[in-house]
């Protein structure tokens, strides 16, 4: 038993905190491309000239960002199954994180939209551009672009926020770390290590994203400072 | 699906001193997450490089990682320095510290945006540099700073569910034992969501009220 108890070498803890690291990587990304699909025509909703529709969107934008994430993880997590709908913790989590991303998400985009003036579309329109081409030309890549470094902040808002998924009993960083912690009894060590990794990826984020936001802005004159 | 209104009036008391403990949790957090935030702003705006860099890690630390985290270092890993708190001790200072960080970083951005120009004709009227602060540039500041408070106000709420995760008892703890005891799904998380939207519909008016008393001297457009 002793035996048993015995320490686990350093190196594999460090491992087993990798792999953990890799879950809570693939679960954030999957929520953040979930959220982007829900957060598209939520945004689209939130925009149209019908009451009903901008009703709606606004509803689950309140709604969404209204409740607490872990509230709403645990709803989709223990709720679904009364319904018949019993999925894999790291699927409940990922739809539970998606579903709340989008509607922050949905908000951030909305904001790249607001800031267009009237005026192009109505002169994408003299161009003879059609709605389509006014979309993909006009509109968007500039929505894009004012939403992006929000877009960013969020996606990095959910990677911290994953962290919550340990608690339905996904195997991310940090129920792993509570794993190692309950085994070795270090816990300043391994949460610490736990809290770096997360640094570490919240920067790496971070630079890819302000490499991105370059490309995006490449079409742009740059105001010198 | 009907409201089993029976099983709400047998868990009232439950819910309401849950209710009541969030409510606590957040006043308490949110006043140090505030004292934090304005004692760190300061030097991340004003003061040396060295300093600043020091305060600028403090920042990045509690804003780059998991609150979840942050609270498991302290309540367990606290100990071990000879940092024995109580869960619910833990937790305020957690949520505290965190919210502090960003706190620190709303402060300096609505320092930043007051011109530099202000500060100078401040020192030539013959303020010194900690008059100037205090009586020029923190009153624009705080108008600026309001309207993003409240969204972290708010933020700092949804967060307090995070210390369920501790077992102290607030509203998200007492609801998800009543889903336990009871099987019942609807009635406890309507409670629950009905709770938190009052609190953020409330700290969303006060916002409101707030922001209309401090630009009460401005012209409005």
């Amino acid at each position: 038993m002793s035996e048993f108890l015995g320490t686990t070498p350093a190196i594999v803890n460090l491992r087993v905190l990798l792999i953990g690291a890799g879950i809570t990587v693939a679960v954030s990304l999957a929520a953040i491309a979930l959220g982007f699909a829900i957060a598209a025509p939520v945004c689209a909703a939130r925009l149209s000239r019908h009451r009903a529709l901008r009703g709606a969107g606004a509803l689950y934008v309140s709604i969404f960002r209204g409740v607490p994430l872990l509230v709403q993880l645990l709803v989709v997590y223990y709720a679904l199954p009364f319904v018949g709908l019993e999925l894999p913790s790291f699927v409940a989590a990922a739809i539970a994180l998606g579903i709340c991303t989008a509607a922050y998400q949905a908000e951030n985009l909305r904001g790249g939209f607001l800031i267009i003036p009237p005026g192009h579309h109505t002169a994408a329109h003299a161009f003879g551009y059609g709605p389509v081409q006014t979309w993909r030309y006009i509109l968007l890549p500039q929505a894009l672009r004012a939403a992006a470094p929000a877009l960013v902040n969020e996606m990095i808002g959910i990677l911290k926020a994953s962290s919550l998924v340990s608690v339905v009993g996904v195997a991310d960083l940090t129920r792993v770390s509570q794993n190692i912690v309950a085994r070795n009894m270090q816990p300043i060590l391994w949460y610490s290590m736990a809290a770096a990794l997360y640094l570490a990826i919240n920067l790496a984020l971070a630079a890819t994203a302000g490499t991105a936001e370059r490309r995006l802005g490449r079409g742009m004159a740059r105001v010198a400072l | 699906m009907s409201l089993d209104t029976a099983l709400l009036q047998q868990y009232a008391p439950d819910l309401l001193s849950g209710l009541r403990l969030t409510i606590e949790i957040w006043l308490v957090g949110s006043a140090i997450a505030l004292t934090v935030g304005a004692a760190l702003g300061v030097p991340l705006t004003f003061a040396r490089p060295g300093l600043r860099a020091v305060v600028r890690c403090y920042v990045e630390f509690f804003r780059g990682t998991p609150l979840l985290v942050q609270l498991f270092l302290l309540y367990y890993g606290g100990p071990r320095i000879g940092l024995t708190l109580n869960a619910m001790t833990a937790g305020l200072i957690g949520l505290g510290l965190y919210g502090g960080a960003y706190f620190a970083e709303l402060f300096r951005a609505g320092f930043s945006s007051i011109p530099a120009g202000q500060l100078e004709a401040a020192r030539s009227f013959g303020y010194s540099r900690r008059d100037a602060i205090r009586h020029i540039i923190l009153p624009q500041a705080l108008i600026l700073m309001l309207p993003p408070s409240v969204n972290l106000l708010v933020i700092i709420l949804k967060d307090t569910a995070i210390l369920s995760i501790l077992t102290i008892p607030e509203l998200t703890f007492q609801v998800t034992g009543m889903t336990l005891e009871t099987f019942a799904f609807v009635e406890p998380y309507l409670a629950l969501a009905l709770g938190y939207w009052l609190l953020v519909e409330l700290a969303a008016r006060l916002g409101h009220a707030a922001e209309h008393r401090l630009t009460r001297h401005m012209v409005r457009a």
